[in-house]
């Protein structure tokens, strides 16, 4: 037995999947959730093992929802149109059913998800938020305060910092930790606007009042709010090149 | 290296080349009239050295001079009005080098009419291929632009058929269809009746003709309804229409992607029910439509929220009427607004 979750926010589209679950009585719904808050709600709640994931859903999208489950479970995305989206999941081995969609395709994702084991699936789920680089919404980072869920557009992030696995993303309130890599970080973020000035630095440049030469090769970046910003040789070089220098 | 610069390279490469053989040629004819050797070195030197400058200020300015009309003209003054310049220059150069041989002078005398032709007919080569060359230059050039110029409309002609068919929302509206198929039969029926109505309208409509805002309410609650059916009780409508301005007019399919741009904005910027409102009235000669939708202003910005749908919206106002101010957008609060003012004719 299989505990599956549906996240979608029309009450059509669920009720199709609802619909083509009843030829596989191995699977049984726990939650049908109608907006990312919803879901991430309910898979802590009930740890399935596989969720039926919209992308376009209010306020968070399907893949901003993913990235705030600390042990994302195996994923079957349902989707009307999303070229670039598609090309990633066939990257990664995940499927996506693109709506409208009959028994027998929806029939043939859920053998896939049969036979992988649960592991594959996790790394496969993981691997694909590490590398999708999704159309539309690098113009803010979605992240988890406690159990509350937050919306942080770019222009607000005055840093980012390596912290091991994680990456600490600075704003006026202070910072907030996200489980993604500087490298994630530094081609999601538009390039006119954040420079990876160090390797553990991304800087919006917006933010820089100065730049002042440090130790001998180095430099250090000073921010509006008193920050001090490692930059690193090929940094600088970088940093004089988009602030034209 | 563009192609052009690589072909003069070579109109100057054949020029040197041409130069050489012409030097030789004359070095030859005038050692066989039995002038001496210093003399022919610099008789040969200062008559074709002087042709080649002519010949290099003949491919400069050809590259700035292209007489379309009267091209064989052109070609024949300036290769005789230089030849003749050519003429006098290494004229006097040489007099004044040979001053003191009498016989040379004597040579050099007699010699102008064949000089003359010989430069003349030289220039006229050199003049011929410059200009054949630009022209050349000139048509590529000019057939790579109109090929860039088809390759934008037709990609602009694309874009609009992609934009006309919204495929977002055809295929949702379709997977609601395939829902409500199983579950209530005769709203499946009337969803795919509502949904052809909508796209034959779309489709067979052109961009420039008129509608009273009456038929365009009608269209655009076709849409509304189909939405309704994807969103159901999420998604809320208020029309409010004064009856003053039923039967104004104003570019037809104009409000839809307004309206579609507030409900995208207002359902997925927000959880729970959405109310958009849509209010027109008449205000001197304008007709003002403004649409209102709520968004969550902390999480978003307003600007992104409106750039791409409404963008093109403000093109086509402005191509019908050659203004900008009639699209505003505002936010005031939890609402966002829209307002489009069509002008109306007296």
């Amino acid at each position: 037995m299989s505990k599956v979750i549906i996240i979608d926010d029309e009450f059509l589209a669920r009720s199709m999947v609802k619909e083509y679950l009843k030829k596989h009585p191995q699977l049984e719904i726990v939650a049908e959730c109608s907006d990312g808050f919803e879901g991430l709600k309910a898979i802590q709640e009930h740890q399935p093992d596989l969720i039926f994931l919209d992308i376009q859903m209010p306020k968070i999208s399907g893949f901003e929802m993913l990235e705030l489950v600390e042990n994302p479970p195996a994923v079957i995305f349902a989707t009307a149109f999303d070229e670039y989206a598609i090309k990633a999941f066939d990257a990664h081995a995940i499927d996506y059913l693109l709506k409208p969609f009959d028994q027998e395709r929806f029939d043939k994702a859920v053998a896939r998800f049969a036979a992988q084991n649960k592991p594959t699936a996790i790394e496969n789920t993981k691997e694909l938020l590490n590398d999708a680089q999704l159309p539309g919404s690098n113009s803010r980072i979605v992240v988890k305060n406690g159990s509350k869920i937050k919306i942080i557009p770019v222009q607000e992030v005055f840093y980012l910092e390596a912290a091991d696995d994680f990456v600490k993303i600075f704003t006026k309130e202070g910072y907030y930790l996200k489980n993604k890599t500087m490298t994630f970080f530094e081609s999601f973020l538009p390039a006119d606007m954040f420079v990876r000035s160090h390797r553990s630095f991304i800087v919006n440049i917006q933010e820089i009042t100065r730049i002042d030469p440090y130790e001998k090769d180095g430099h250090v970046a000073i921010l509006k709010n008193g920050a001090k910003i490692n930059v690193s040789r090929n940094g600088y070089a970088k940093l004089k090149n988009v602030l034209g220098l | 290296m563009s192609p052009t610069t690589a072909s003069s390279k070579k109109l100057v490469l054949s020029l040197v080349l041409g130069w050489v053989v012409v030097y030789i040629a004359s070095a030859y004819v005038l050692k066989k009239l039995g002038l001496s050797t210093s003399v022919v070195i610099t008789d040969s030197l200062v008559s074709t050295g002087l042709l080649l400058l002519a010949s290099l200020l003949v491919i400069n300015s050809a590259k700035y001079y292209l007489p379309s009309t009267y091209q064989l003209v052109g070609i024949l003054l300036s290769a005789l009005i230089l030849s003749l310049l050519w003429l006098f220059i290494s004229n006097s150069l040489l007099k004044i080098t040979f001053r003191s041989s009498v016989a040379y002078l004597d040579f050099l005398q007699n010699s102008l009419l064949v000089r003359f032709v010989l430069g003349f007919f030289i220039l006229i080569i050199v003049t011929t291929a410059a200009t054949l060359l630009y022209n050349w230059q000139e048509r590529q050039k000019e057939n790579q632009r109109k090929a860039d110029v088809e390759a934008l409309s037709r990609e602009a002609e694309l874009f609009k058929l992609r934009q006309q068919l919204q495929p977002h929302f055809l295929f949702n509206s379709l997977n609601s269809i395939n829902a409500l198929i199983a579950l209530d039969p005769p709203q499946a029926r009337k969803m795919v009746q509502q949904l052809s109505d909508f796209l034959r309208g779309t489709l067979k409509k052109e961009e420039s003709k008129m509608v009273t805002l009456e038929e365009e309410i009608g269209y655009l609650n076709l849409y509304l309804e189909i939405e309704k059916v994807r969103f159901g009780n999420r998604l809320q409508t208020r029309i409010d229409i004064g009856d003053d301005c039923k039967t104004a007019l104003l570019p037809t399919l104009l409000l839809q992607p307004i309206v579609e741009n507030a409900i995208k904005f207002g359902l997925y910027d927000t959880t729970g029910q959405t109310l958009i409102t849509i209010h027109g009235h008449s205000e001197g000669n304008e007709l003002i439509i403004s649409v209102k939708n709520p968004f969550d202003p902390e999480t978003s910005t307003p600007k992104k929220g409106t750039g791409f749908g409404l963008s093109s919206v403000k093109r086509r106002l402005y191509l019908l009427f050659a203004r900008t101010d009639l699209l505003a957008t505002g936010a005031e609060g939890n609402i966002f607004e829209t307002i489009v003012k069509i002008p109306q004719q007296q």
